[in-house]
Formats: structure tokens, sequence, C-alpha cells
């Protein structure tokens, strides 16, 4: 369920949404954090839902000792108005048998805010790729049939691969199996993408193939992608780095080494 | 995973599996397990006759201005230890809930149950909330919505106290032993304008990339959704069972709830001695 920050409903409509998906090294998450940090985009609400684990810590994105003590939680919509961008950034994992709850409830906010399209940011496993996409660039993109009258030839052009649909049974040649979509590690993305299919949703899901460790050059890599589309920043990405790393990625990999050691 | 003595542990992975059976349509039968698996889940609350005569006479809401909820050993047991055994206070109900770390099926009843609620007699609008036992993941939205569906919230504050592993604390610094334990708290943005509370917190502010789960998570949450004033104050401990050194940390706290709070200056040596004693680890090798 949204419920606004303020007392006035926000209004998303023409905006574009992105949103993460729960899955594999957390590279769409990383990457939504990414862009609500570069373009310091403005809380607007929260998604309260019994779907997620609840969290609650201090600004992941404060820049100064002044705007540090803020509450944030699990789940929670940023906008950029002249951009006509909303972002949906979900720092929980779903709870298991309420994932299908969850996607429901995304399909029908989405469908009731009258975003203009939206964005999925997501990743799979790079160990469960086939032979033919072990041999290309690990980016991929899936778009439902609403979306692909829309920007079906730009993406193209962009030279963007799509999600391939792998065997059912690789290694037999059963032409009665129809190959199908197979996100192994992606959480969400698949049903996500199904339900927006059935819904007639203009929906996109950009991906990644990753193992998991320290996932943020792969975030770095999935956001220029979709910068490429979307110009989220003007500025090329592939000169200096742009991007602005949020004050909450520090300390990944625990705290300072007892200084005994030495 | 298993180890090298053999014994078989879960190992926390990021990755998600993709479930590709829940797709297909389900028997009868298994959704009608599933949902009986839910209804045992499901939390209830009962409350005393008094209290549950009120709430159930049309829409009526207890009255609440203060709400403090301890959840842990030790933030619970502080509030015993301080503030509980002043026989000031009545109980007036529980939290029942079942999940796979409750031992009994029912889930204990009485004063011996893992989420007690008591009242000050003097003001009853002040509820004390002591949670003992674990509450699962999917559990806690509903504590909270079953909760705060029963209080009145136009003039609500919310105080909580929990516990967390130092272990847990993350700080470009080393933390050193000496430190422990010691208190952060996190705030609502209700608290955080120009209330009586702002300014005088007792302890620093939760630093990024810290966080706080569990059910303070889970109210803080609601709180920040439903613009009721919460802070929540996490006491990182190294010493897991009731202890005495930690749960003086939790006094500061209290002291600032002086007019809603009597809190007792020194503790109560029976009340303690009870639940010390009843975590001291029994061990065998030195009889």
């Amino acid at each position: 369920m949204f419920v606004a920050a303020e007392n006035t409903q926000p209004c998303f409509k023409g905006f574009t949404l992105i949103l993460p998906a729960v899955a594999v090294g957390n590279v769409g998450q990383l990457a939504v954090d990414l862009i609500v940090s570069t373009l310091s985009m403005r809380r607007v609400g929260y998604i309260h839902t019994d779907c997620l684990i609840p969290m609650a810590g201090n600004n992941p994105y404060a820049s100064s000792a002044e705007d540090a003590q803020e509450l944030h939680t699990a789940a929670e919509v940023y906008t950029e108005a002249e951009m006509k961008l909303a972002v949906l950034q979900i720092r929980a994992p779903i709870i298991q048998t309420k994932s299908r709850k969850f996607r429901k409830l995304l399909v029908s906010w989405i469908k009731a805010s009258g975003f203009s399209r939206t964005v999925v940011l997501s990743s799979s496993h790079a160990y469960q790729r086939d032979d033919q996409q072990l041999q290309s660039d690990p980016l991929r993109y899936l778009l439902t049939p609403a979306l692909q009258k829309l920007c079906g030839d730009a993406l193209k052009e962009l030279g963007w691969k799509e999600m391939e649909r792998v065997a059912a049974f690789p290694g037999l040649t059963d032409t009665s199996a129809e190959p199908r979509l197979y996100i192994p590690g992606g959480g969400i993305t698949k049903g996500l993408f199904t339900d927006s299919c059935a819904e007639e949703l203009p929906l996109a899901v950009v991906l990644l193939f990753c193992s998991e460790g320290d996932n943020i050059p792969d975030s770095f890599t999935l956001l220029n992608h979709l910068n490429d589309w979307l110009h989220l920043q003007a500025k090329p990405s592939q000169e200096a780095n742009k991007w602005k790393i949020p004050s909450s990625w520090r300390l990944l990999f625990g705290s300072g080494i007892p200084p005994a050691l030495f | 995973m298993a180890t090298f003595f053999g014994e078989v542990v879960s190992v926390y992975s990021r990755a998600v599996e993709e479930d590709d059976e829940e797709e297909l349509e389900e028997p009868e039968e298994d959704e009608e397990i599933r949902r009986e698996l839910e209804e045992r889940r499901e939390v209830r609350l009962q409350w005393s006759a008094d209290v549950g005569e009120m709430l159930s006479s049309g829409a009526a809401r207890l009255p609440c201005s203060h709400l403090i909820l301890a959840v842990g050993s030790n933030a619970a047991r502080f509030l015993s230890v301080f503030v509980l055994h002043s026989a000031n206070w009545d109980s007036v109900g529980h939290a029942a809930f079942w999940n796979e770390m409750t031992q009994t099926a029912s889930g204990q009843a009485g004063p011996e149950a893992g989420c007690v609620f008591y009242r000050n007699k003097d003001s009853p609008s002040v509820l004390i909330c002591q949670m003992t036992s674990y509450i699962a993941e999917d559990q806690l939205f509903q504590w909270t919505e079953k909760v705060f569906g029963c209080l009145q919230q136009r003039a609500l504050n919310v105080t909580v106290l929990c516990d967390s592993p130092v272990a847990e604390y993350k700080s470009p610094d080393y933390v050193s032993s000496s430190s422990v334990p010691f208190l952060r708290s996190l705030q609502t943005s209700a608290c955080s304008g120009t209330g009586p509370r702002s300014g005088t917190a007792p302890c620093p502010p939760l630093e990024q990339p810290n966080i706080v789960t569990g059910l303070p998570a889970a109210v803080l949450s609601y709180c920040q959704v439903h613009h009721i004033p919460a802070i929540a104050y996490q006491c990182y401990s190294d010493v897991i069972s009731p202890d005495s050194i930690t749960m003086e940390t939790y006094k500061p706290v209290l002291t600032r709830l002086g007019k809603v709070i009597q809190l007792e200056p020194l503790p109560n040596a029976d009340v303690l001695r009870k639940f010390v004693t009843a975590a001291d680890c029994r061990s065998n090798l030195y009889i």
C-alpha cells in the first residue's frame, strides 16, 4: 500500500518508474541507490506492506550531519519532478510466502498511479547461463508487448540484446517443449514481467548476469547501460564516473581493524 | 553447508531462488494446509476483562499517551528490575502467537507469556510492553497493526528499548570492549520536529550503515508512516543473557521520561537475581 510522506498525494501521471528486483548480488538495489543519490531525489512516500521484512535506519543518502538523522524504511518512493522520474527503492527481502501478493500489489499500484513506463533493474545467476549467453556481454532486456510498440526499435538501435528464451530440457531435441523464460536468482523479476504482460503494462526489465560478491562494479555497469537509454545524466557515462556513491555504502566489509593486531 | 565437525549450518545468501513451482496451480488440499498454517501463525491479543470490555464497546480504543516497548531479554528485564516491580503496574493483556521458535503450540499464557502489556495504576494512559520471545518476520507487521489498532493515536508517544549484539555494530573505528555496552537512537520524522524531545537525546543517533531490524523496525516503520512520534534506543552489548551492566545503559532513557515513569534508583536485587541466575550457564566441566 502506498502512503504519501506528506499530506498531499503526489501525482505520478506520465512519470517513468524505476524499481529494483531483490535479486542476486542486490545489483538492482545498488543501482537505484546511485540514481537517488546522484539526482538528489526527494522522498514522497512509502510502500507500507506486510510482504517485506521490516527494517529501519537513518538517512542512507546523508551528505552532512544535519540531514543524517532522518528515518528511512524498507520500501520508499522518490521523485525528480523535472525529469518526470520516480524511483521505488526496496531495501529488504520479500517474505517468501508473500511474493505473489507483493507482485500483485506492485502491479496494481503501477496501474493506478498512471506511470508511462516501468523499468525493473534486475540480475541473474551468471553460472546458470547457457552456451550462447556465455559468449556475449552480460546485459539483457525484456519488453512487455505494450512497451515493445513504444520503444522496441529504440533499444534495437542501441544494440541491446533481448533475454534469450532457453530450452526447457537442454540437450534434448524435443520440439514439443517450448523454450521458456528463465531468470534464476532473479526473485520476482519473471513473475512481475509475466504479470505485466497479462495486465498490458508498459514494463521493461534490464538485467545483468552476475555472481555474488562485491557487486558495486556490477551496479555501475547496469546503470551506465540504462543511462544509454534513459539519459538520466546528460554527460556521457564513459567519461569520469559521475554517479555519486551514497554514504550508506561505507563499511561494506565490516568494521575497522583492531589496532592491537599490528 | 556442513562444517568440519559435520553439523549442518545454514548459510546466509543474498541470492534469491526463483520458485518455479509457485507458478503451477496447486491442489486444493495444499492450499488448505497453507491456509491452516497461516491461521496458526496469527497473532492474537488477549486483554484483561476491563480493557477487553472497553475495546469491544463500539469503536473505542485504549487511551494511551506513552507506550514503552522493550524487546529482547536485557531491555525487558531492565523494566522488570527498575520499573515494574513497584506494584504500581497491572498486567492488562498479552499477545499470543506461534512460530517455529515457540515451544508450545498454544503459546504460554498469563504473566509468563512472551509478550505482556502492563498499565500504570496512577496514570492509566501509560503502557509498557515486554517482548521476550521470538517473533517471526511474517508476524511483525501483523503485531504492529493489531497492537496500534487498539490504541488511541492522537497524543501517542512511543519509546522502544531493544538489544543488539555489538558484533553487528559497524564503525570505521575498532569498537573496544571497554566502550560496550552503549546506546544509539533512531527517531521518526514526527519526533524530530519541535517537540519537547528533540535536542536532548541521551545518546548519539544510529550511524549509517547500521540498521534496526525485527520488532523495533516494524514499530518504527508503522510510526513513521502514521506520523506518530517514536524513538528507538538500541543497546549494543557483548553479553547475550540478562546482565546488570547492560541494563544500566537504558537508565538515562527513562530518567528523561521521569514524569511518566517512576524509575527506582536501585535495581531490585531479588528480581535481578531471579533473571540473572536463570540465565547462568550450567556447565558440568568443573564440578
